[in-house]
């Protein structure tokens, strides 16, 4: 074998050795976990089963059927409806796709930072809750010009959250209590302080309130303005996510702060050592992942007219869970994992009209996270080569890219 | 970190306490409201009858708040001896706490004892088992914070297994090898692949709740009775202890999944702490290398444990169903295993002081139904929030730096 060959086999078991290729896998793995899901749980399915081995081609359609119809139903929610009777109603679904996967992008930013800082944000629902009653106040209770009000009540809702998380971070700091069990108590707070708010109309609660705690709807000055018109939903959260992925790569990757937080997570020993204060990053971490779920919270109570219920949190904090984990942690991940998963959100319904709970798709989201926890496991099945060390991948990118020269 | 050094006492926990303490004198005694309040002890089908206690609301608040503060004086002279205040003192100002909130909440009424107390215990027992499951799981060093994917299992099969076969012990039966084979998967992840025991937790959890929730839909929802119909197990009636007043009618009155859980905690107190196989699971946990090195076969202790502490939720989850509510509801675990792991955190990792803060929790559930009748003026938002500003006040104040098991959280790689 040639030197050159050897050096791109070399290269082919670095790319199947990679994160990416696992990622894939493990995203065709959950759609296959989901798929048989559905197969199991087909009436048609089970009937063919009875009588396999007469005629067990019946079975196979079942299965086929119900599979193809299940994951078409959810491209024709979640991606591009091509039996729509316009375009604008034919590409509405990726639009759908981008409204939901914003706040599942924001808040699964705030969760990542933490996982690099070595901490377990489980309170992003509470975080959440903080800056919708915040924004939520501004929104309704204030009178302020087009544009700055929205502005206003967006970093209202920031700080409501950064609030509720550096307090974690604090409690934790001084006192060394553990931040998962913090934050899952105070989603329990804040949910009931979000509660009593919308049932007292001096505070938050609607004018002409029927009992049922709810908000007033946000101005209209608030609210957040549509990108393409009122014919579609997708509003300015987006155009905030995305801001918030650019801000959270420098601020990872790039700032100094971002350095200090990824020592600590590596170890937080060597760290301290080193002379960085170990418990104020401690703070810092988790109020700057608070910050980003707080993105987020701007999002769920700006972005519909109609009020925000207590309900209205839409569990973002908890999915924001997985959003980070699937993403790696890292910001473009993060961004990939979000829409991924807002397009299950999207293409929700339009499954649960031809009869195939949606609920799947949590199933489905389940397992490529559980795929992706175990790269030994994903190598395993796939008999891919071992995490390779040589840089022969580095070495033909360098050349194709005409950096960096010959080492 | 040497064992030897003793750690420094704080004043944190009897400042809490004399905080709390003056919080119930002033709001409970002098600005409470005037009234009296009837405690009673006695149901009308118990065969020895008490009177109820009756009793100035006010009076019952300040006495409450004097005592309370002793204790915090206590307190403070066992922390100036560098010295801990002892669990039970803690209980008793704990129950004290409990006594002057109900007579405050029912001025100018009457507090059913019995019934408060049983409703608590039988809303407390599938916390407790969740956190047995965390208990055993996280002494031998694998964090589970998949209690709630385990709970939710349980809850699914017990109901609809007992539907189908008719029997409830094939109902806990299943309930039990399900959650457990659920939990393999936790174990596998964690010790075979090595996997980030948090993550695989958390995403349990999401499995769990996609599978029932996508079977419940499926399935359950259209023929809801002939697979989601199990009804409660019998109320079995302990001859002679039953007719204990007070206590009788609270532990010995009840289903078999309240007598299991009743069981099941001091046992495992009893294998964790005093025989060889919890001495050896506890050093797994600890120091898995020093473990090993004397022949345990870590990855093998560390598999079994979590696998029956799987069990053990899997118990917890029919509680919920066949033991409680008669039937499997969407999510219905909504956050208990999760309080669950807030009560073994807060409970130090310890069967016996897990379930008594287990017993809080059930106790908020009832008072939150309970007080909105008594009295409405309290918005129930606030009682809601009770006790989980407890925990946070309790894990600020008395637990803080908790010392989790050594090796929690690290996968053992055979060198």
């Amino acid at each position: 074998m040639s030197e050159k060959d050897d050096r791109f086999s070399q290269a082919f078991k670095e790319i199947l050795s990679g994160g990416l290729t696992r990622t894939l896998l493990a995203i065709i793995l959950g759609f296959l976990v989901g798929a048989l899901f559905m197969i199991v749980s087909n009436k048609e399915f089970i009937e063919a089963l009875g009588y396999f081995f007469s005629r067990p081609a019946d079975a196979f359609a079942a299965a086929w059927n119900v599979v193809a119809n299940g994951y078409g139903a959810l491209f024709r929610g979640a991606i591009f409806n091509a039996d729509a009777d316009s375009f604008e109603k034919a590409i509405r679904p990726i639009t759908e796709t981008l409204r939901l996967g914003a706040p599942l992008i924001a808040a699964g930013l705030g969760i990542g930072l933490t996982f690099r800082v070595g901490l377990f944000n489980i309170g992003g629902t509470g975080q959440l809750i903080f800056g919708m009653i915040f924004a939520t106040w501004v929104a309704t209770r204030l009178e302020l010009p087009f544009v700055i009000h929205m502005l206003v009540a967006v970093i209202a809702g920031i700080l409501g959250a950064t609030f509720l998380g550096a307090l974690v971070g604090y409690l934790k700091a001084r006192t060394g209590a553990h931040e998962v069990i913090l934050t899952i108590m105070f989603n329990y707070v804040a949910i009931s302080i979000f509660t009593f708010l919308m049932r007292d109309p001096n505070l938050l609660q609607e004018e002409r309130a029927t009992g049922n705690p709810k908000a007033d709807p946000a101005a209209e000055t608030a609210l957040l303005p549509k990108i393409f018109g009122d014919e579609f939903s997708v509003h300015f959260g987006l155009i905030f996510a995305l801001v918030a992925v650019v801000v959270y790569w420098w601020l990872m990757e790039r700032s100094t702060i971002g350095y200090r937080l990824r020592m600590v997570g590596h170890n937080p020993d060597a760290a301290e050592s080193a002379g960085v204060n170990v418990k104020r990053t401690y703070v810092i971490a988790m109020a700057l992942s608070a910050a980003f779920v707080g993105v987020a919270a701007g999002n769920q109570a700006l972005g519909t007219s109609i009020g925000v219920i207590p309900s209205s949190h839409a569990n973002i904090g908890f999915d924001a869970i997985t959003v980070a984990l699937l993403g790696g942690s890292s910001a473009p991940g993060i961004l990939l994992a979000g829409l991924l998963f807002g397009a299950f959100k999207a293409g929700g319904p339009s499954m649960q009209v031809i009869g195939i709970s949606p609920e799947v798709l949590g199933i489905v989201q389940a397992a490529i996270v559980l795929f992706i926890a175990a790269p030994p496991l994903i190598r395993a099945l796939f008999r891919l080569p071992k995490p390779q060390t040589t840089n022969a991948l580095a070495a033909i990118r360098d050349r194709f890219f005409r950096k960096g020269g010959a080492k | 970190m040497n064992p030897l050094v003793e750690e420094k006492v704080g004043f944190k926990a009897p400042i809490v306490m004399a905080s709390l303490g003056f919080v119930v004198i002033l709001f409970f005694g002098f600005l409470g409201k005037e009234g009296d309040v009837a405690f009673q002890l006695s149901r009308r089908q118990d065969v020895i009858q008490l009177d109820p206690i009756i009793i100035n609301a006010v009076l019952l608040g300040i006495v409450s708040g004097a005592l309370m503060l002793l204790i915090a004086v206590f307190s403070t002279i066992q922390a100036v001896q560098n010295k801990r205040t002892p669990v039970w003192v803690s209980a008793i100002f704990g129950l004290i706490g409990v006594i002057s909130l109900l007579g405050w909440l029912a001025t100018g009424n009457s507090v059913p004892v019995a019934f408060i107390a049983g409703t608590a215990l039988v809303l407390a027992v599938p916390i407790i088992f969740g956190s047995m499951a965390g208990v055993m799981s996280e002494r031998v060093g694998v964090t589970n914070i998949a209690i709630e994917g385990q709970l939710l299992t349980g809850a699914f099969m017990a109901a609809v297994v007992s539907t189908i076969t008719k029997s409830y012990t094939l109902g806990i039966i299943f309930a039990m090898s399900t959650a457990a084979i659920f939990s393999m998967i936790l174990a596998t992840f964690a010790i075979k692949y090595l996997a980030q025991q948090i993550i695989v937790g958390v995403v349990l959890n999401v499995l769990a709740i996609g599978v029932t929730n996508f079977l419940f839909q499926q399935w359950l929802k259209e023929d809801g009775e002939n697979l989601n119909f199990p009804g409660t197990l019998d109320v079995i009636r302990i001859p002679v202890l039953s007719d204990i007043p007070i206590l009788g009618p609270v532990l010995f009155e009840n289903r078999l999944t309240v007598y299991f859980a009743l069981i099941a905690v001091p046992l495992l107190w009893f294998v964790m702490f005093k025989t060889k196989l919890g001495l050896r699971a506890r050093a797994v946990g600890e120091h898995p290398l020093a473990a090993d090195t004397v022949g345990i076969n870590v990855g093998r202790t560390r598999f079994w444990w979590v696998t029956l502490g799987g069990a053990m939720a899997g118990l917890g989850g029919a509680a919920l169903t066949i033991g409680n509510a008669g039937a499997f509801g969407r999510e219905m675990t909504g956050g208990i295993g999760f309080i669950a792991l807030a009560v073994m955190i807060l409970g130090r990792w310890h069967p016996i002081t897990a379930s008594l803060a287990a017993l809080l929790f059930g106790f908020s559930i009832i008072l939150r139904v309970w007080a909105n009748q008594v009295s409405p003026g309290i918005p129930s938002d606030f009682i809601t929030m009770v006790p989980y500003v407890v925990t946070i006040i309790a894990v600020v104040g008395f637990v803080g730096r908790s010392r989790a098991p050594k090796a929690l959280a690290q996968p053992y790689v055979k060198g």
